[in-house]
């Protein structure tokens, strides 16, 4: 049957037909097709590479960032607590200081204060004994006329003075 | 699966119809024929359809006013005194070997669209060439290797396919990034389709970049050559992928790929089979060697088939206009050749993908390493 029965001038044609068709497209449309469809492909995955690195990047950015925080927070606190011991200590220091400076000063007061009373004192005295020997010596000159008077006067002094 | 259930299920469906149209027809014909005198010659279908999905040595457009229009082809002879070519035209339409053309002292006549070497006198019809009992030509035939209207398809599919894309490759070169633009954007998932569920696949990731151009250009060259086939008119329509000859020559170009690839493990297997007893080894030698050149066989069967049944039904179905001998099934006709043209849509590539598919397979196979 004809249908089925193969004619050679067909046969030759297609195979030539076909062998200038491959080598035409492989060399002018399969090999750049193909190489750009490949590069292209490289580059998605390179770059999908890229991005999935420069996310664990940004992640380990992320936690580091929430470290150094932690830590300066952490730091922050340190430095807040021995901010406030300092501060503490140092009115502690300064009221313990204050305290014996007050102390001293009261102590030095005292004893001035003391130094003072019995400075004083012996002036009043030396001042007491000084008047008393004017008067002593006004009221002799004055009763030593009278010899009973004297003596009366004498006995009556030295009784004061013992009484003192 | 689905789709090729109900494609199954539609063919069979029309197959059981079709014997029913013609029964009707047969009967309503002898009818006719017996009431009207015989007018217009009897209509033969078969002859028809032979002669629409055979070759041609020009390619007929349309009849004006009862006088063909067509275009004439190169006639390549190989005779036995060397070269002759002329056009077709030289011919004048004649495909009843009435006409004889003489080139080179020797005298040629088409019949029935093979060209024989012409008598010098014509018989009482006032044919040129002598016919058997079965009006089959007795005289020689002439090596032909004419441009006819299957080769013409050809190289105008060869004409599209390199401008196609030669231009896809020159719009990756423009754009910087390799991104595909226009037409590439349309072809580009097809040459990937390819390469990921055909090649990939079938001949592994280690040498599937060696036979990817021979994958893609017979793919797209069945293709293309099946869509051209469907399309009715000129310049298309000629039925070159449901040709053998056609099939047969991409068939030999798989088979002689496949047979320089392969290696030692493709030869062990086929002759002396590993791991089974030496008489199963006997046995199966035979078959596995028969087996190597049945694949390329069915490979050229399959796509002869497939496309030749196609145009066979869609010319079956607008013949029943002629059968019957009344347009009022015109209708019926234009919708189930409507339908079916559907499907031969898909048929076609499903068709240069099972071609290219098993071609990848073989190379597969042959290219097996031992394990």
């Amino acid at each position: 049957m004809d249908l089925v029965t193969p004619e050679i001038g067909l046969i030759f044609w297609t195979t030539i037909s076909f062998l200038v068709l491959l080598f035409i497209l492989g060399k002018f449309a399969w090999k750049p097709i193909l190489n750009s469809v490949n590069e292209r492909e490289e580059g998605i995955r390179k770059a999908l590479n890229e991005a999935d690195k420069a996310r664990q990047e940004m992640q380990d950015l992320k936690s580091d960032n929430e470290k150094i925080l932690k830590e300066a927070r952490v730091e922050r606190d340190l430095l807040l607590k021995e901010a406030r011991d300092i501060k503490n200590s140092m009115i502690e220091e300064a009221k313990e200081e204050a305290k014996n400076q007050a102390n001293k000063i009261i102590e030095q007061a005292k004893t001035s204060i003391e130094n003072e009373k019995l400075a004083a004192i012996s002036e009043i005295k030396n001042q007491v004994a000084d008047l008393s020997l004017n008067i002593a010596e006004k009221v002799v000159k004055g009763e030593l006329s009278d010899k009973d008077k004297q003596l009366k006067l004498v006995e009556q002094l030295l009784g004061e003075v013992k009484l003192q | 699966m689905i789709a090729k259930k109900t494609i199954r299920k539609t063919l069979l469906a029309l197959l059981l119809f079709i014997p029913f149209f013609g029964i009707l027809s047969a009967q309503e014909h002898q009818e006719e024929t017996s009431k009207e005198t015989k007018e217009k010659e009897d209509f033969n279908i078969a002859e028809m359809i032979l002669h629409h999905i055979g070759d041609s040595h020009n390619f007929h457009i349309l009849d004006w006013k009862g006088h063909p229009v067509s275009i004439p082809l190169p006639v390549i002879l190989w005779t036995d005194n060397g070269l002759v070519t002329f056009m077709s035209s030289e011919f004048h339409h004649d495909e009843e070997g009435k006409v004889v053309v003489e080139k080179k002292g020797q005298k040629f006549a088409l019949f029935h669209g093979k060209i024989y070497y012409a008598n010098d006198t014509p018989n009482e019809d006032g044919i040129y060439v002598t016919l058997d009992k079965e009006s089959h030509p007795a005289n020689k035939k002439v090596l032909n290797f004419s441009i006819t209207r299957n080769v013409f398809s050809m190289f105008l599919s060869m004409i599209v396919l390199i401008l196609l894309f030669g231009a896809m490759a020159k719009s990756y070169k423009k754009s910087e990034k390799n991104l595909p633009s226009g037409i590439a954007k349309f072809i580009e998932p097809i040459i990937i389709f390819v390469r990921d569920e055909i090649a990939i696949p079938n001949i592994g990731e280690k040498h599937y970049a060696r036979y990817m151009p021979f994958l893609l250009t017979i793919f797209f060259f069945i293709w293309l050559n099946n869509i051209f086939g469907i399309i009715p008119f000129f310049p298309f329509g000629s039925n070159l992928s449901g040709n053998i000859a056609f099939t047969g020559a991409l068939a030999l170009i798989t088979f002689i790929i496949t047979l320089f690839s392969s290696k030692k493990s493709y030869w062990s297997h086929m002759l002396w089979m590993p791991g089974v007893p030496v008489y199963m080894k006997i046995f199966l030698a035979p078959i596995e060697l028969m087996g190597m050149f049945i694949k390329p066989i069915a490979l050229m069967i399959r796509l002869f088939a497939n496309i030749t049944a196609g145009h066979v039904i869609v010319l079956a179905l607008v013949g029943l206009i002629f059968i019957l001998g009344t347009a009022w099934v015109s209708p019926a006709s234009v919708l189930f050749t409507a339908f079916i043209s559907i499907i031969e849509v898909l048929v076609i590539a499903i068709q240069a993908y099972i071609f290219t598919m098993l071609s990848a397979l073989y190379f597969g196979q042959a290219l097996e390493e031992e394990h």
